[in-house]
């Protein structure tokens, strides 16, 4: 009875065999009528988005345009990188937009005030990035407060040590000739090198999907054929080919946003295939199942406020060396109101356990997009409030839906 | 020499004693089914096993030596594992990534290949009617979550596995691979506490049956020299009881 031919995870007879390009394709609409719809609904406001304000105005889809656009997204998507692992673990950071002004404003004083080496005064500022995040976990563990109202009060609290910090004159430029600000203005990857970057990783992403499918079949498993692969990778090439040309055409490829891209790359990296990131997404789907499957909860909370303060100090380093200038709003006005706004917009859930690393990528591009062309438009911040904050409903509402679906899909 | 066991462990909650002055013994090599109404306090027991509860006072003793079982980590370090009745899954996860929860093959560079194939192997030995073990356990039906559940107790090589009431929501075939995985259990020479309302279940695998009752022990028999009747006597806390009372009214109705 039992084939030889068949994979082990494909012989039960209620499945629904579907192959290469065409069962890929059904594939991925079942999941999305069951709810499952992870950056579709994204791609799809995105695409919207960009059609309705390159249609107002044609300088916003052009190269010069979206190079700016792409050193803009770096700082905050940075911060709401952050942001994603504290929602999978079903927990909220309001604080971040006060944790990267704060901390920013350490690295200023002692970068420009005290004189010390820019990498020291860096440092200074993760360390204390990395400090405000556990003093979070120890007070959301052992007290039990709940996380928005820790991290209320951390935004009012570290607001105003950041005030204090830059005393009465307010502000903190930084010098134009040092590294940092020419980083975050003026380092671009040489066309070639971008080049190299866009073939390297269409070549790894083949490599090792076709790594994996050879050892799933070797343990006969089903896998993905090599001819999907192969599709898969080309469209990667092209795609990436396309966007990193037209970059090119003006300034390039900023490092900074090199750097973002990275940073979310290696998140879901951790997220997705270490042993770590399973515990973030167990706890935030179901804590005291973790707890009893022997996961260090309280270790797993902690970590995860600690790498959200963690990246937003470093978004406001990244933001200050952009502005060349630490003031008493860095930090403040929506960066704090983006940054979560971008996690949520980016696909992550906010009842924990659901979203990737690439939410903050395409939530903030999102976000961005809608901020440069209202700016386009000669339309000041009291439009962007109001767009941001429909948009943000919208990404909430189509989070509570998606989910009762999955729950009558089964999937939640 | 018992593998496990348990003297004087007292449990409150409050104002409710859920455990008083409980002792129990598990030898290596055998099945002890623990019985009792609804609320007697026998998942209380359960999880003070596991390490989800810290007993007030009482100790345990593992393998000849006091065991201090304050986490669940602790309990799956000595080698209890655990079935719980609500069966503590994560719904956003799929099948393999329940199943190997908090002990995963190679942490810093997932093996999901090996993962997915010991998985496979688990589940067909449960019988397990699973389509794919790569959906999120949410879309599983109540029997296939319990049969995650109990495979994922077998993951480790545990000494003592406790199930608590691993059949409830089985179907006939399931059931019949739990009662002989049971056994298999048992064969291997693992001590396994099974918590069960089936007397059938219970008279068919366990060789001996502690009854609980409001929180304290009620008499431990050993299965071959015990009649049903004087299980459920045991439970209820009386000769005349609801159950005994049913079955004379049905003879009477029936003369
Ligand atoms: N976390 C808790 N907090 C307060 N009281 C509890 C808690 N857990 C159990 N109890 C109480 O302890 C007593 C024993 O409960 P327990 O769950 O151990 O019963 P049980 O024997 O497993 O019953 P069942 O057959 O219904 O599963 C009950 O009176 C219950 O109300
Ligand atoms: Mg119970």
């Amino acid at each position: 009875m039992t084939d030889l031919e068949t994979p082990t995870d494909l012989k039960d007879e209620r499945l629904i065999g579907r192959q290469g390009l065409r069962g890929a394709a059904e594939g991925l609409l079942d999941r999305v009528r069951g709810g499952d719809l992870g950056v579709l609904p994204v791609v799809i406001g995105l695409i919207v988005i960009w059609s309705v304000f390159q249609a107002l105005n044609p300088i916003f889809l052009s190269s010069v345009n979206l190079v700016n656009l792409t050193l803009e997204c770096a700082p905050v998507g940075i911060i709401a990188l952050g942001v994603v692992v504290v929602l999978l673990v079903g927990q909220i950071d309001l604080s971040v937009g006060s944790v990267s002004g704060l901390t920013s404003a350490v690295m200023a004083v002692f970068f420009v005030d005290r004189r010390l080496p820019v990498w020291l005064a860096i440092l200074a500022a993760i360390v204390i990035g990395c400090a405000i995040g556990w003093v979070y976990g120890q007070i959301f563990n052992r007290f039990g407060v709940p996380s928005f109202v820790i991290t209320m009060a951390g935004l009012l609290g570290l607001l105003g040590v950041q005030l204090w910090m830059l005393g009465a004159k307010g502000s903190i430029n930084l010098p134009f000739d040092s590294g940092l600000v020419a980083f975050a203005q003026l380092a671009f990857v040489p066309v070639w090198l971008s080049y190299v970057f866009v073939v390297v990783a269409a070549a790894g992403l083949f490599a090792s999907g076709y790594a994996h499918a050879r050892r799933r079949r070797k343990a006969s498993l089903s896998a993905v054929s090599t001819q999907l692969l192969v599709a898969r990778s080309v469209l990667v090439l092209i795609g990436l080919g396309v966007v990193v040309w037209y970059l090119n055409q003006t300034r390039g490829v900023g490092w900074m946003f090199v750097l973002f891209l990275a940073l979310v790359l290696v998140m879901h990296y951790v997220l997705g295939r270490t042993k770590f990131g399973k515990s973030i997404y167990a706890v935030g789907g179901n804590a005291e199942a973790a707890r009893r499957a022997g996961i260090n909860v309280r270790a797993v909370y902690t970590s995860a406020f600690v790498l959200c303060t963690t990246l937003a100090a470093v978004g406001g380093v990244l933001a200050a060396a952009r502005l060349a200038a630490v003031n008493q709003s860095s930090g403040g006005g929506d960066v704090n109101l983006n940054a979560i706004a971008a996690a949520v917009i980016g696909g992550t859930s906010l009842f924990g356990g659901r979203g990737t690393a690439f939410a903050a990528l395409l939530g903030i591009v999102v976000i961005q997009s809608i901020s440069s062309g209202l700016t386009l438009l000669n339309l000041d911040s009291s439009f962007r409030f109001m767009v941001t904050g429909a948009v943000l409903l919208l990404a909430v509402a189509v989070d509570s839906v998606a989910r009762r679906s999955r729950v009558s899909h089964g999937r939640a | 020499m018992p593998i496990l066991s348990l003297s004087g462990i007292t449990k409150t909650f409050g104002a409710v004693a859920a455990l008083t002055g409980i002792d129990l013994d598990v030898e290596a090599g055998e099945v002890v089914a623990i019985v009792g109404d609804n609320g007697a306090g026998k998942s209380t027991l359960v999880k003070i096993l596991s390490g989800v509860h810290a007993a007030d006072s009482g100790t345990i003793t593992f393998e000849g030596g006091q065991a201090h079982i304050a986490t669940p980590a602790d309990a799956h370090r000595l080698g209890i594992a655990t079935v719980f009745q609500d069966l503590a899954l994560c719904e956003n996860l799929n099948v393999i990534e329940n199943l190997f929860l908090g002990q995963e093959l190679r942490a810093l560079r997932l093996d999901d290949v090996a993962m997915e194939v010991r998985s496979w192997e688990l589940l067909r030995q449960l019988s397990a009617k699973i389509p794919s073990v790569r959906t999120p356990v949410a879309s599983l039906s109540g029997g296939q979550r319990q049969t995650v559940a109990i495979a994922r107790s077998l993951l480790a090589d545990p000494k003592v596995v406790i199930l608590d009431e691993p059949t409830a929501a089985l179907g006939v075939a399931q059931t019949a691979e739990v009662l002989n995985l049971i056994e298999r259990l048992r064969d291997r020479g693992l001590g396994v506490i099974m918590i069960s309302h089936n007397m059938a279940d219970v008279k068919a695998v366990a060789d001996k049956v502690a009854v609980l009752r409001l929180g304290r022990n009620n008499g431990t028999f050993a299965v071959g020299e015990v009649s049903q009747e004087d299980i459920i006597a045991a439970i209820t806390g009386a000769t005349d009881n609801v159950v005994t009372r049913r079955a004379q009214s049905q003879e009477r109705l029936r003369q």
